[in-house]
């Protein structure tokens, strides 16, 4: 259990820099997780709090102690990988005890602490076998009891969920979250599935290129993102955005639509309003839909439409809704999101 | 994959397998029968009956003619030349392949390409400077003089460094994360994964150690450090003596058992650790 603190740091590989200046604290027992498309450099900074890599500038801090240079082991950290690279000659016994081992702790220490972990992942009947014998949601047990084993100050999981299938990865998800609970460990999880991050995390970071683009609670996030790329991220489907310019202290849309939503801006001001799908109300006054696909989810549909000026919008609505070709919406005013049009930073 | 039962396989196998089998047919035919039939120009198809004097002659004394070294001596100085080659070329293929995959160091690839050049200089094409260099440094007859040269591989280490590369990196990080140095991850991890791979080229390589036959014959004067393959040859006299082929032919069908017996056993050995051992 310990606090974690990260300062500024950056990464540099040649001439691409991945990272630029990420700030983050983390409180004991805090569970972040942090979320990113591909290449945002989310295991970067995972790998770099691991000291699997160097940081080109900055400072890892655990529990207060600076730990910038020092070796993986020195850290006192466990990890999950994706794969989980469990060693595919030892057992489970072993996989999970070659830590430990190797810290120099004594046979029995050893046994009860595997023990220990085994009974509360429920793996006690798989100790001897060898990982190609288990079922990948098994071996994902297993490369979760080599971090627990081992009592560290810090868990780092690095996508340890996608390699299993739709199924396991919730049940699992659901699991880690509660083990985390009890144990009580400070932990970072990167991941690029959202639902993930938002069920997991107590907090997220919303990793894009490089940089932290939001830190914050999920509801925090969902309902106030900090800019487009946050808001486009996170929710599924995705946010509904829509050009427009600042008219005598409100909004005019490219469709004509004028919204009476107040921002501190001059006439003329570009920006970009955003709406979540589900938050679209069937009616008419808004905006007309040109639909051109219905996904029925059961309750509710999901429809893909489009607007005069040729601006997608999605709606999500209560399935038999849709009366037709065309569907028309209307934007309540308090679950509009306002952003700079050229900048992307809410307003 | 089987398709319906057909003779073909089988004769052609057949066929194979004598073309192979008949020339040591004839051999073990001949070590049983005395010196007068072979010496008459005859090719016995059937044992004789002097099998028991022929090999306890070749084992003990070589043939009677030419005072030539028991075959019990040179069967073992090939075994133990043979052994340490393999296992010599095994250790630093291994350890430098290690290096080379596993570390970040100046002029590591230039080390790798190094290596990988001398490929092209076997022994026989650096044999003078390579006997210069033993003389020099006093290793002329002697089992080092005999092993050394012919130690370091080039083959091996292009073989584990390919293995290597197929070692996942996350076991790497796994192993820093859990504490394991360098050398600890060689031990507990890489070495155990290795053990197929060290099974089948130690077979290739003890092969290649018994059938090393101009290094020895050069480097070594002394008949009590003389290999079997060697001594077999200087028993076969030139010049008006008959040759007691009989005798010869024993000595060879004891030259055959050692890496056929290597063949056999590891053969087992690394089939079982193919099948049991998976990334």
């Amino acid at each position: 259990m310990a606090t974690l603190n990260v300062a500024g740091v950056t990464k540099r590989f040649g001439t691409t820099q991945v990272l630029h200046g990420i700030d983050l604290d983390v409180t004991d027992g805090e569970m972040i997780v942090i979320v990113g498309a591909s290449g945002c450099g989310k295991s970067t900074l995972l790998r770099i709090v691991a000291g699997l890599e160097t940081a080109t500038t900055g400072s890892i801090r655990i529990e207060e102690r600076d730990v910038t240079a020092l070796e993986p082991a020195e850290r006192d950290v466990a990890m999950v990988f994706q794969n989980y690279a469990l060693y595919p000659h030892m057992t489970v016994f072993q996989n999970m005890a070659y830590g430990l081992k190797i810290r120099g702790r004594s046979p029995e220490d050893i046994r009860r602490r595997v023990a220990e972990a085994a009974g509360m992942l429920e793996i006690q009947h798989l100790l001897e076998r060898r990982p190609r014998q288990l079922s990948g949601g098994q071996r994902q047990r297993v490369a979760m009891g080599r971090a627990i084993v081992r009592d560290p100050k810090l868990f780092l999981f690095d996508e340890p969920l996608s390699n299993l299938d739709a199924k396991l990865r919730v049940t699992m998800r659901a699991e880690i979250k509660r083990l985390q609970r009890r144990l009580g460990v400070t932990s970072l999880f990167v991941t690029h599935d959202q639902v993930e991050a938002m069920t997991l995390g107590d907090r997220l970071v919303v990793m894009h290129q490089g940089r932290a683009a939001q830190i914050a609670t999920p509801m925090e996030i969902w309902s106030h993102p900090a800019d487009t790329y946050v808001a486009g991220f996170i929710g599924s489907p995705s946010m509904n955005f829509l050009p427009g310019v600042m008219e005598a202290g409100a909004v005019r849309l490219e469709t004509g639509l004028l919204l009476p939503v107040s921002a501190p801006l001059a006439d003329g001001h570009k920006v970009t309003l955003g709406i979540r799908p589900e938050h679209l109300l069937i009616g008419n006054g808004g905006l007309t839909l040109a639909v051109e696909l219905l996904e029925p989810l059961g309750g509710e549909t999901v429809v893909h439409g489009k607007l005069d000026n040729g601006t997608t919008v999605v709606a999500k609505v209560p399935t038999g809704s849709v009366p037709g070709d065309t569907l028309g919406v209307i934007l309540p005013l308090d679950k509009l999101h306002i952003f700079d049009a050229e900048s992307g930073l809410r307003l | 994959m089987l398709e319906k039962r057909s003779l073909w396989p089988y004769l052609w196998l057949g066929i194979g397998v004598l073309i192979f089998a008949f020339p040591i047919y004839i051999t073990v035919i001949g070590s049983t029968h005395d010196i007068s039939t072979i010496g008459r120009g005859d090719v016995p198809l059937l044992p004789g009956g002097h099998g028991v004097e022929n090999y306890s002659a070749a084992w003990a004394g070589g043939a009677g003619r030419f005072t030539t070294t028991p075959a019990a001596v040179m069967l073992v100085n090939s075994l133990l030349m043979a052994v340490l080659i393999a296992a010599g070329k095994i250790a630093i293929s291994l350890t430098s392949a290690y290096a080379v995959v596993f570390f970040r160091f100046p002029f590591r690839m230039l080390a790798f390409w190094l290596i990988f050049i001398t490929l092209m200089l076997p022994v026989e094409v650096r044999i003078i400077p390579t006997f210069q260099v033993m003389v020099n440094l006093d290793m002329t007859n002697s089992m080092a003089g005999l092993v050394v040269p012919l130690i370091a591989s080039a083959t091996a280490t292009l073989l584990f460094r390919q293995f290597f590369l197929t070692i996942p990196p996350e076991y790497v990080e796994a192993a820093k994360i859990d504490g394991a140095g360098p050398m600890r991850f060689f031990k507990d991890v890489v070495l155990p994964l290795s053990v197929t791979n060290i099974a089948a080229l130690f077979v290739i390589l003890f092969i290649y150690g018994w059938n090393q036959y101009l290094w020895p014959l050069l480097i070594v004067n002394d008949r009590s450090l003389e290999t079997i393959v060697v001594g077999l040859t200087k028993m076969i006299g030139t010049g008006d003596a008959q040759n007691e082929w009989n005798v010869i032919m024993a000595t060879a069908v004891m030259a055959l058992l050692p890496p056929v017996a290597v063949v056999v056993l590891m053969q087992r050995w690394f089939i079982k650790g193919l099948v049991e051992t998976e990334k």
